[in-house]
């Protein structure tokens, strides 16, 4: 895809006549790193702003951004944080799990078609179970402290992992496992030193997706039954019809999602340069 | 010639099942290749030439008929057998030299430092001095072949099986690269198979070539090359190998008319 993408824009910048300059200015505007998207960004605060004071919509509908920033004072700092941890801890706890149980299931159905036939039917179903519909079902059988919302998060976190590393170990050059067979190395090997390093990418894709949807697996947890974390005091604060506050609690989840996604972005990377895509020229 | 067969296949027959019923991919081939002999196996696409490498290597077992490397029954792959694919397959995350000593640390689970000064001598050999820390990714498709060469060689084989090694290459590479072939086969005697369907390349490298007809493959002719050796790229513009390549175009071109 990316490549289709870049071929496409240097085919069509080759022959161009009027708008050259502009056009210019924003492709060097793109190149600076970040400087485009925080443009953009400024640009919709600004706009949103201004909407919000000139068509004086209420605070409840829409509060403006200077109002959610106002709306981060409402707690301390430490209460914040207090909710911050609460809140990673269940989805790092259920992030990990999934991890757990992903990569040896997939490796399971890598090994066996009869285990891949039996499984696979009842992982898609699982995966079609809205886990929002199954959260207070499992609050109640599993009573509550962490172990329910770990696991709704697991559930909803767990999928995308099997799934890709799965089919990134079917992607393997045949041709390797030849020369493996060639060979006549044990098996283990086959998987440890060809077919699961060869899934790096597909895990790592898999990885960046699950780590957001692990945020929102805790927070759909906290929003069935919590005492603290960011889901439930963004519950608490509508109930209050503190609506800036709930906005200030979803830009930290917002912030919580970004510095997670990059984290596992960092850790491929500078563990695993050579599965990231070849760079943009 | 009495020359010791390395590898010989009699009547061999090969039927694969598929979804949709079965394919004959050889029926009767007979075939010897003696110790020390470059024998190129020339055919149209589809007509089981790497079906005969898999054969031999012993990754298949012939439906029927009997496959012999060095006088006994290919039941199983041997130590004896190194085996370059159509594309370099390398280990994208592993650099150069680990990519040619990746065969001992597969089979065994671990890699001496003197499998690693073997790997170096061996990228040495080969034209690559000086990648051996390099990423396969930083190396041109030529490069990567030659990689892949280095690492059949690594086990040190006596036969070598080659599936259309140089076939991904552009023209120009893949002469260089079919004459630094023959100039390390020179060095180091071995067995060789190699299929290809280009019939310059053929006449080129090979002591003989091996035509096969189009599915279900056979041999349908085997022909001695008569071309002085060392080759180069001067031996492209004898004129007897004009009159091998168009001795075989005029057999492919008459059975596929």
């Amino acid at each position: 895809m990316t490549m289709f993408h870049t071929s496409e824009a240097s085919s069509s910048s080759a022959p161009r006549e009027g708008g050259m300059d502009l056009r210019k200015t924003a492709l060097n505007l793109g190149r600076a790193p970040g400087l485009l998207p925080l443009a953009t960004f400024l640009a919709i605060l600004i706009v949103w702003e201004v909407s919000c004071r000139v068509l004086a919509i209420p605070p409840f509908v829409l509060p403006s951004p200077s109002r959610i920033v106002g709306g981060f004072e409402a707690i301390s700092a430490t209460r914040w944080l207090e909710h911050v941890w609460a809140t990673l801890q269940v989805a790092l706890a259920g992030y990990f799990v999934s991890i757990a149980v992903a990569l040896p299931l997939a490796i399971m159905l890598t090994r066996s078609e009869t285990v891949s036939r039996a499984l696979y039917p009842i992982l898609v179903v699982i995966q079609s179970t809205p886990v929002v519909a199954v959260a207070p079902i499992i609050i109640v059988a599993l009573g509550s402290g962490d172990a329910p919302r770990v696991v709704i998060t697991f559930l909803i976190t767990f999928f995308p992992l099997v799934v890709s590393t799965t089919t990134g170990m079917l992607a393997t050059p045949p041709e390797l496992i030849e020369l493996s067979r060639s060979l006549r190395a044990p098996a283990i090997r086959e998987i440890t030193q060809i077919r699961l390093p060869f899934a790096i990418p597909y895990i790592f894709s898999a990885l960046k997706i699950s780590v957001t949807l692990a945020v929102i697996g805790a927070v759909v947890s906290e929003f069935v039954a919590a005492d603290k974390g960011i889901g439930y005091y963004i519950q608490f604060s509508t109930s209050m019809f503190q609506v800036q506050q709930a906005w200030a609690g979803l830009v930290v989840l917002v912030a919580m999602s970004l510095v997670l996604f990059q984290a596992v972005s960092a850790v491929q990377r500078i563990f695993f340069a050579w599965s990231l895509p070849p760079e943009r020229s | 010639m009495t020359a010791q067969a390395a590898i010989s296949f009699s009547n061999v027959g090969q039927v694969f099942r598929t979804a949709t019923g079965s394919l004959e991919a050889l029926r009767g081939v007979d075939m010897t290749l003696h110790r020390h002999e470059f024998v190129a196996v020339l055919g149209p696409s589809g007509c089981g030439k790497s079906t005969l490498l898999r054969l031999a290597s012993g990754l298949l077992s012939p439906t029927s008929g009997t496959v012999e490397v060095f006088g006994l029954p290919v039941r199983e792959p041997r130590d004896d057998i190194g085996i370059v694919f159509q594309k370099p397959t390398l280990l994208p995350w592993a650099n150069i030299e680990d990519n040619v000593v990746f065969p001992a640390r597969h089979k065994t689970g671990r890699v001496s430092k003197d499998d690693h000064l073997q790997a170096q001598a061996i990228l040495a050999r080969v034209g690559l001095a000086g990648f051996e820390k390099r990423l396969p990714s930083e190396l041109s498709g030529g490069m990567q072949q030659r990689v892949g060469i280095a690492r059949a060689l690594f086990m040190n084989p006596d036969i070598l099986l080659m599936d259309e090694p140089f076939s991904a290459l552009d023209a120009l590479t893949r002469d260089e690269m079919g004459f630094e072939l023959l100039r390390l086969w020179e060095a180091q005697p071995k067995t060789v198979m190699f299929i290809t369907h280009s019939i310059s390349e053929a006449v080129l490298l090979a002591d003989r070539v091996l035509v096969m007809s189009e599915r279900p493959g056979r041999v349908i002719e085997n022909l001695r090359i008569d071309l002085p050796r060392p080759r180069g790229f001067e031996t492209a513009n004898n004129k007897v190998m004009h009159d091998y390549v168009s001795h075989l175009r005029g057999l492919l071109l008459k059975r596929a008319a």
